[in-house]
């Protein structure tokens, strides 16, 4: 079961290397603040936000740009967190 | 530990721009080719590139690719290889013409053709007035090129190995080489991609200084392979700083923000830029601000608890023009700064942008190497291209938007190279030597079992802050020294890193560890390089070598016109010519060089 566990986080981290140095900033930040209690349903935004292109999801992160959908919009808030 | 085999005709390490481009060439000409990649490839840094990709199209004024060539060769200090660069400029239009046939979405003027705009460093009639050169798609021009040829590459069936991180070079006693190890971040297995053909497209190493714009991923891997399997590293203390990146995070911000108005400024509060350009204050060139900026550090007027820093500060500027004509800037002050840059000046440091040195290859994408009493002699089945090649075009300075050129022009040409090669029958799979394939099971072995080693993170951060202490923007003769002791000793706790997590699946903490083991060869050859050469060339700037006539801009043409190449082996440094004649022009002779 942890090991499981282990093995997405490690994925959705690996997800999160980006083509562009902001959004590795952003992440590092995030899952230095919220690895060890990141529930599955997070797991399951995540990823969705991670299919976004870079610049689409920079856009989101600093503002430029909003998501309808409530579940994303959320996480994008706890991205944001400084 | 065991490992498997595939066997392709050609192996291709990076899916940035300059891989893609080696793919495309490679598959339509019906070779089996694989392309490997740590990342999905349209996550590749190339995605990064804004500004543009240069051409000498002359769809708005008038252009020619020789005045190209004449402001490439300047902005290199004249160590380019002029006839590699002669090479680029002449087949730029074309590359950029196909890459609008692959689907690329360029801007374009209103008679249909491909708009351009005028980029730093780009010239007409021979260095006389700006001209516009730069083609772009809106401000994501390279994400635009990697879905164009991306999607070209899936046309032409090129296979993708996508979060597979290539390990070393597979080279035989003869020195030829045969492919790559390469290991499956998804299983952890271990995977010996056995080709007739291996083109490297790795990217850039940013990441080896403490500040850099570069993403997480610019490890410099197949430059340290290359290190790793005995090839030398070429102009490796070349690189090329940007004067603002926020201090500690390394985010770029614009030049537009001092033409704007923005001010740089000491602990003092002091505008000290007056002191340094009394003209052009903080609208100075990238060369001198940074230098400014390292003095006012240097000299214990930096800014911070560790008086690490100097400060941009916008907060005279009407808000309004802030957020108008700068966007993206207050919230990357917010972000990366923790400043609201309309109440507080943002910290920034020089911040290190672009790898020119690497990989030593010819402009047919070849990598070449000295044999007796030959200085370039291709290594057999081997090829790079892009950041982590070194062919050499941008010299001591690479001009803004010739690197995607560079991408486009080398990644084809190595791809066109590997495929003549191919078909003449000259390459065969030739077996594959147990001994090179048990260094990187040995590699991974050691690392798996390491006791009472090293922490990788720290190690890597002692690395990145020796490297930008000791071998920044502006460099001194003590410093250098003193940092080739530092980096060798952190070289040394390199070898003995520790992982506490052993898990095979999305292992980042290995991957991390693997990856500092290229970072630290080149961190070795950058310093090494920048230590042995003791005058000024380019964005190479040292302290003590002095600006009179014999060396202007402390540049020593008479014991420092070649190419400097480092071997991992004996950290020792060999050199080669210039290669001052073009392929068909006069050579641009050599003069000061001035802006
Ligand atoms: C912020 C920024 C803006 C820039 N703007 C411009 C611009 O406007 N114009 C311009 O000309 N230049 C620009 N540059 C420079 C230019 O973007 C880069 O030099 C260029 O994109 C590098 O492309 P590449 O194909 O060599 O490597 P990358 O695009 O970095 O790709 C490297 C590839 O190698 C893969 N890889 C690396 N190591 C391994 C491994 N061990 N195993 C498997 N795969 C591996 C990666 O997954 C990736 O696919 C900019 C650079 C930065 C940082």
């Amino acid at each position: 079961m942890n090991t499981d566990r282990n093995a997405r986080i490690g994925k959705l981290k690996w997800h999160c290397r980006r083509a562009l140095l902001e959004l590795d900033l952003v992440f590092a930040r995030f899952w230095a603040r919220e690895e060890a209690d990141f529930d599955v349903q997070s797991e399951a935004v995540l990823t969705r936000l991670l299919e976004l292109e870079d610049h689409d999801l920079w856009d989101l992160v600093s503002n430029k740009a909003t998501t309808d959908d409530a579940e994303s919009a959320a996480m994008i808030k706890r991205l944001q967190c400084i | 530990m065991n490992y498997s085999v595939r066997k392709f005709d050609a192996v291709i390490v990076g899916a940035g721009g300059a891989g893609l481009r080696a793919a495309i060439q490679l598959s339509e000409a019906g070779m089996k080719t694989a392309v490997l990649t740590k990342v999905f490839p349209t996550r590749s840094h190339t995605v990064a590139a804004q500004g543009g990709v240069a051409a000498s199209l002359g769809n708005s004024e008038e252009d020619h690719w020789h005045w190209h060539m004449y402001d490439t060769v300047k902005g290199s200090d004249w160590l380019g290889d002029q006839d590699a660069i002669e090479f680029m400029v002449r087949n730029a239009n074309e590359c950029v013409i196909e890459l609008e046939h692959y689907g690329m979405p360029f801007d374009r003027l209103d008679n249909g053709r491909i708009y351009q705009r005028p980029f730093g460093g780009h010239m007409s009639n021979f260095g006389e007035k700006p001209v516009r050169r730069s083609c772009a798609a809106a401000d994501r021009t390279g994400h635009a090129m990697l879905h164009a040829m991306y999607q070209r590459n899936v046309k032409v069936n090129t296979q993708f190995f996508v979060e597979w991180q290539a390990l070393d070079l597979v080279r035989d006693e003869a020195g030829e080489v045969l492919g790559v190890t390469a290991m499956d971040m998804e299983t952890g297995e271990i995977v010996v991609f056995h080709a007739k053909a291996t083109i490297f497209a790795t990217g850039g190493a940013g990441r080896i200084y403490y500040s850099s714009t570069n993403a997480f991923i610019n490890t410099g891997d197949g430059v340290g392979m290359a290190a790793r399997a005995g090839i030398p590293l070429e102009d490796m203390e070349f690189w090329q700083f940007h004067p603002t990146g926020v201090a500690g995070a390394g985010v770029l911000i614009t030049e537009g923000v001092r033409g704007e108005g923005g001010i740089l400024r000491n602990a003092q509060g002091e505008r000290f830029m007056e002191r340094y350009a009394p003209n052009a204050k903080d609208l100075a060139s990238r060369d001198v601000v940074s230098r400014a900026m390292v003095t006012e550090i240097n000299e214990g007027r930096g800014c911070g608890p560790n008086k690490d820093f100097v400060l941009l500060d916008v907060t005279h500027l009407a808000p309004e023009t802030i957020l108008k004509r700068l966007p993206g800037i207050h919230e990357i002050a917010i972000q990366f700064a923790g400043v609201d840059c309309l109440k507080e000046p943002i910290p920034v440091v020089p911040t290190c942008h672009y790898q020119m040195g690497g990989i030593p290859t010819n402009y047919l994408g070849q990598v070449v190497v000295p044999q007796g009493d030959q200085k370039s002699v291709p290594v057999p089945g081997f090829y790079a291209a892009g950041e982590c090649a070194c062919a050499s075009v941008h010299g001591a300075n690479r001009l803004g938007t010739n690197s995607l050129l560079d991408l486009l022009v080398f990644g084809k040409s190595a791809g066109e190279t590997a495929v003549k090669e191919l078909k003449t029958g000259g390459r065969s799979h030739k077996p594959l030597p147990a001994a090179a394939i048990d260094k990187t099971l040995a590699r991974v072995d050691r690392l798996n079992n390491q006791k009472d080693g090293a922490d990788v993170h720290e190690t890597r951060l002692a690395m990145q802050r020796t490297m930008q202490k000791h071998a920044g923007v502006f460099r001194f003769k003590d410093m250098l020294a003193e940092g080739v002791e530092k980096i060798l000793a952190i070289d040394a706790q390199v070898a003995q890193t520790q992982i506490k997590d052993k898990s095979k699946v999305f292992n980042t903490a290995r991957i991390e560890a693997l990856e500092l083991d290229n970072l630290i060869e080149v961190a070795k050859a950058t310093i090494v390089s920048a230590n042995a050469r003791t005058e000024s060339r380019g964005a190479h700037v040292r302290d003590d070598a002095l600006d009179v006539p014999e060396t202007p801009n402390g540049r020593d043409d008479k014991n420092w016109l070649k190419h400097s190449l480092w071997y991992r082996e004996g950290n020792r440094l060999d050199y080669k010519s210039v290669q001052l004649k073009p392929m068909t022009v006069d050579t641009i002779e050599l003069k000061k060089r001035a802006y």
